[in-house]
C-alpha cells in the first residue's frame, strides 16, 4: 500500500493515545513520568516526539510496547493499535504485536543487543523465529539489512563490542525493520551517528516508510532532524504534551515558552560565536494546563501569567 | 609490525607551526596507533581502528573530535584513558610518558589527573549501585570526600552542578532517562577534579537547553580551573559553540584540524565538507530530497579521483598525504589531503578538484610538503 504524502494525519490512525497517566512508584521518590497524555498517528505519518530530558518520552515508547515493568504502573487512559485495545492484550497476541506489528529501536540500542551472539545470529534469529524463513535465506537477508544501514555485511561475524557505538545503532535499525512493521518506534536512534550517516539513514527510512506506508513515531533531540522528517510533532515537558502541530509551524511559529527555548537554543553554524543559555534559571512551568487549539492544527497549552523570567 | 614512531615526521613538521603556543600541551598523543584482532583465536587478521594519530592539547584549551561514525574517535580516547592497549605511540600527559611510567595500566595518580565521560550511558553506570555510590567512590578513591559532612554537600553540589535534583543520590541507574544517566556519568569525572577530560558524546541524550547549560558548565571549569578537555561529538554546532580547535577524524587518521570557526567556515579536507553540506537544517524541510543528498554524497565519497574512503584500488596517490596548512597560521588550520600540495608536488596527478584559493596554499617550507610516507599495511 503507499501512503500519498497529503493523507497524512489523524484521518486513519493506526495509534490512539488517550489520556495515558504513567507512575513510578519508589519509597523515595514517586513520580508521575507521563501525564495524561493524548496524541494519534496516522497511517504514514512520521510523528515526531521532542521535550526536555527526563520528560517522559521514552516512558511513553515503554508504554506503547507494553514493556513497563515495577515499579512503572499506567494509572490511566488508553493505547489502541489499529483499533485494538493495546493494554488489553494477552501474551499470545503480544508476540505477535511487538515484532510484527510494532519494533522499537530504544534509547539504549548501543547496548541492547546480546553481548556473547554475533549480530548476523542475532538478525538471523529474528527471521527464523518470527518469519519462518530457512537460515540461508535469514543470512542473505541479514545480509541485505547490514548494507542498509551502510554496515560491511563481513561484520555480520562481529559482537557487538567490537562494533563502534554508532555501528551498533545502525545494526538495531536494521533488526527493527527488518520484520516490515506498520509502526516503528525510534527513541534517540541516531545519537552516535556522523551527520552524514545520519542523514542516509534517516532518508533510508523515510524511503522505505513511503513504500511500505509504515508509521514512526520518530522521538528525538535534534530538533532540526526532527523538523526535517517528521509530518506532525509534540514538544512535551514535565509529562505533558505543551504543544502539538505540523513540524512546519512549530518549527515557523513556535508558541510555548519551552517550544521557543527548544527551536532558539541551537548555536549556529556561522557567525560570530555568541554566548547562549539554556532555560533560564528559574524559569519552571507547572500545571500545565490542557491543549486549546491556537490555529488549525495547532494545539498549545495555554500559559497562566508567567512567573519568572522569560528564557 | 607497527609503525616505528620515528617514520612519522608529520608530527615534527607540525609541531614548528605552533608559534602561537604559550601554555605547553596538557596532554599530547604521537603516532598512536590501536590494531583490533579479528577473526577467530587462530586468525592473525587485524583491524586497524588507529592508523597513527597525532593530537596535542593544552592546558586550558578544549579540542573537539568530530569524524565518521567508526572512524576510531572512542578508540582514542579509550587508548589515551589506558583501557585498551596502543598497539604504538607515545601519550604524554604533561610531559611525562604514560606508557613508560605505568606500563601495564593506568596508575591512581594517572587516574585522578584524567577521566573519561563514556560514549554509552545504558552501559557505563553498574545497575546494582544508587548514584550515590558512584559519585562517593570517585570522592573517596581520589581522595576528596573529607568528613561525612562535607561529603554530603560535595554530592549534592555535583548533582545540582549538572542539573540533578540531590534526591536522584538514591536512585538506581534504571531509574533514570537517557539524558539523566549522561549527567551522572559527567558528575562523576567532576567529581575527581582531574587536568583532563575526555568526554565521549556526553551531551547526545540532552535537550538543547540542557545541552547549553552542560557545554557552559565544561567552558567554566575550563576557564576556572584550567581543564583541558577532549570533546568527542557529533554535533558540529555544539563542537563550534565550545571548543576552541576541532579536529576531523576519518577512518583511524586525523585528516583536517583548526581553530573551530575558521574549520567550519573553510572546510578543506572532501570529507569535512560533505560533513559539513549534511548538517540537519530545518531552512531545508520544503526541499530535503534524499535522492539529491545521495547523489552529492556519491560525487564526494565515490568519485574516481579521490579514494579517501579507503579503497585500495583508487588511492589518488600511492604515498599518504602530509598535513598542508591552511589559510592564516594563526587559525593553525591544517589538512592532510594531496589536493592541497604545493603546484610542484601535484604536477603530476591530474585531480578533478575545484581549484583553491592561493589563500589556501600552504606555505611552509617544500622539503616538510614533499616528504612522504608509505601507508603501513595492515
Ligand atoms: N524505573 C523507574 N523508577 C523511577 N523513576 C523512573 C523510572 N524510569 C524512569 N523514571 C523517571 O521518569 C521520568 C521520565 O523518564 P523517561 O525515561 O521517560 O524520560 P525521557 O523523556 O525519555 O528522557 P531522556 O530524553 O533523558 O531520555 C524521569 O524523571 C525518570 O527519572
Ligand atoms: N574491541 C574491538 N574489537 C574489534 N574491533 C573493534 C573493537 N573496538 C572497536 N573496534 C573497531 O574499531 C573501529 C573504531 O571504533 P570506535 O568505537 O573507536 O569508533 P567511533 O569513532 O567512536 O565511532 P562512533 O561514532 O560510531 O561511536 C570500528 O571499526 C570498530 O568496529
Ligand atoms: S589525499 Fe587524495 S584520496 Fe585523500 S582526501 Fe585528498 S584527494 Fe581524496
Ligand atoms: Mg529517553
Ligand atoms: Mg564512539
Amino acid at each position: 500500500m503507499t501512503v500519498s504524502q497529503t493523507s497524512f494525519g489523524s484521518r486513519e490512525p493506526v495509534l490512539e493515545i488517550t489520556d495515558l497517566t504513567v507512575k513510578y512508584r519508589g519509597d523515595t521518590r514517586s513520580t508521575t513520568a507521563v501525564d495524561r497524555v493524548s496524541f494519534s498517528i496516522g497511517t504514514g505519518e512520521i510523528f515526531g516526539l521532542a521535550g526536555e530530558s527526563g520528560c517522559g518520552k521514552s516512558t511513553i515508547a515503554n508504554a506503547i510496547m507494553r514493556l513497563l515493568r515495577d515499579p512503572a504502573e499506567i494509572a490511566g487512559g488508553s493505547i489502541r493499535f489499529g483499533g485494538q485495545d493495546v493494554l488489553a492484550m494477552g501474551p499470545e497476541q503480544l508476540r505477535r504485536f511487538r515484532w510484527q506489528d510494532v519494533a522499537m529501536v530504544f534509547q539504549s540500542a548501543m547496548n541492547s543487543l546480546n553481548p556473547v551472539m554475533t549480530i548476523g545470529d542475532q538478525i538471523v534469529d529474528i527471521f527464523t523465529t518470527h518469519a519462518g524463513y530457512t537460515r540461508k535465506e535469514s543470512l542473505r537477508r541479514a545480509a541485505g539489512l547490514l548494507e542498509l544501514v551502510r554496515i560491511d555485511p563481513a561484520r555480520l561475524k562481529s559482537y557487538p563490542h567490537q562494533l563502534s557505538g554508532g555501528m551498533r545503532q545502525r545494526a538495531v535499525i536494521a533488526m527493527a525493520v527488518a520484520l516490515k512493521p506498520s509502526l516503528l518506534i525510534l527513541d534517540e536512534p541516531t545519537t552516535a551517528l556522523d551527520v552524514v550517516v545520519q542523514q542516509e539513514i534517516m532518508a533510508q527510512i523515510k524511503e522505505l516508510q513511503r513504500e511500505l506506508g509504515f508509521s514512526v513515531l520518530f522521538i528525538t533531540h535534534d530538533m532540526s532532524l526532527m523538523v526535517e522528517l517528521s509530518h506532525r510533532m509534540a514538544v512535551m515537558y514535565g509529562g505533558r504534551i505543551v504543544e502539538t502541530a505540523r513540524a512546519k509551524d512549530i518549527h515557523a511559529a513556535p508558541l510555548h515558552p519551552y517550544t521557543q527555548a527548544l527551536m532558539g537554543a541551537f548555536p549556529p553554524l556561522t557567525g560570530p560565536r555568541m554566548p547562549l543559555t539554556g532555560l533560564a534559571d528559574g524559569v519552571k512551568f507547572s500545571n500545565i494546563a490542557d491543549l486549546e487549539e491556537a490555529s488549525p492544527g495547532h494545539f498549545v497549552s495555554p500559559l497562566p501569567a508567567l512567573q519568572g523570567a522569560q528564557p | 609490525m607497527s609503525t616505528p614512531v620515528s617514520a612519522r615526521p608529520a608530527t615534527a613538521a607540525l609541531k614548528t607551526q605552533d608559534r602561537t603556543i604559550d601554555a605547553a600541551p596538557a596532554l599530547e598523543v604521537e603516532g598512536l596507533v590501536k590494531d583490533f584482532h579479528s577473526g577467530g583465536l587462530f586468525s592473525r587478521a587485524a583491524v586497524r581502528a588507529l592508523g597513527g594519530v597525532d593530537l596535542a592539547i593544552r592546558k586550558g584549551e578544549i579540542v573537539a573530535l568530530v569524524g565518521e561514525s567508526g572512524s576510531g574517535k572512542s578508540t582514542l580516547a579509550r587508548c589515551i584513558a589506558r583501557l585498551e592497549k596502543p598497539t604504538a605511540g607515545r601519550i604524554l600527559l604533561n610531559g611525562t610518558d604514560v606508557l613508560k611510567r605505568d606500563r601495564f595500566q593506568a596508575s591512581r595518580e594517572y587516574r585522578s589527573q584524567l577521566q573519561m565521560v563514556f560514549q554509552d550511558p545504558f552501559g557505563s553506570l553498574n545497575p546494582v549501585h544508587r548514584i550515590e555510590h558512584f559519585l562517593t567512590r570517585s570522592l573517596t578513591l581520589h581522595g576528596k570526600a573529607g568528613t561525612p559532612a562535607q561529603l554530603r554537600t560535595r554530592l549534592d553540589e555535583l548533582m545540582t552542578t549538572v542539573g540533578l535534583t540531590p534526591d536522584m543520590l538514591n536512585s538506581y541507574p534504571h531509574e533514570l532517562s537517557g539524558g539523566q544517566r549522561q549527567r551522572v556519568a559527567i558528575a562523576r569525572a567532576l567529581a575527581v577534579e582531574p587536568e583532563v577530560i575526555l568526554a565521549d558524546e556526553p551531551t547526545s541524550m540532552l535537550d538543547v537547553s540542557v545541552r547549553i547549560g552542560i557545554l557552559n558548565l565544561m567552558r567554566q571549569l575550563r576557564d576556572e580551573q584550567g581543564i583541558s578537555m577532549l570533546y568527542i561529538t557529533h554535533d558540529l554546532a555544539s563542537a563550534r559553540y565550545l571548543a576552541d580547535r576541532i579536529a576531523v577524524m576519518f577512518a583511524g587518521e586525523l585528516v583536517e584540524e583548526g581553530e573551530s570557526l575558521d574549520l567550519l567556515a573553510n572546510p578543506a579536507h572532501p570529507y569535512t565538507r560533505l560533513l559539513v553540506s549534511a548538517v540537519p537544517d530545518p531552512a531545508r524541510t520544503g526541499s530535503y530530497d534524499p535522492h539529491e543528498r545521495a547523489a552529492l554524497r556519491a560525487a564526494v565519497m565515490e568519485s574516481a579521483s579521490c579514494a579517501f574512503d579507503g579503497d585500495p584500488e583508487q588511492r589518488c596517490s600511492a604515498t599518504e598525504p602530509v598535513r598542508h596548512r591552511v589559510g592564516d597560521p594563526a587559525n593553525e588550520h591544517w589538512v592532510r589531503c594531496h589536493l592541497y600540495r604545493p603546484p610542484a608536488t601535484a604536477a603530476s596527478h591530474a585531480l578533478s578538484a575545484e581549484p583553491l584559493e592561493s589563500a589556501e596554499r600552504p606555505d611552509t617550507p617544500p622539503t616538510d610538503e614533499s616528504r612522504t610516507e608509505n601507508k603501513a599495511s595492515s
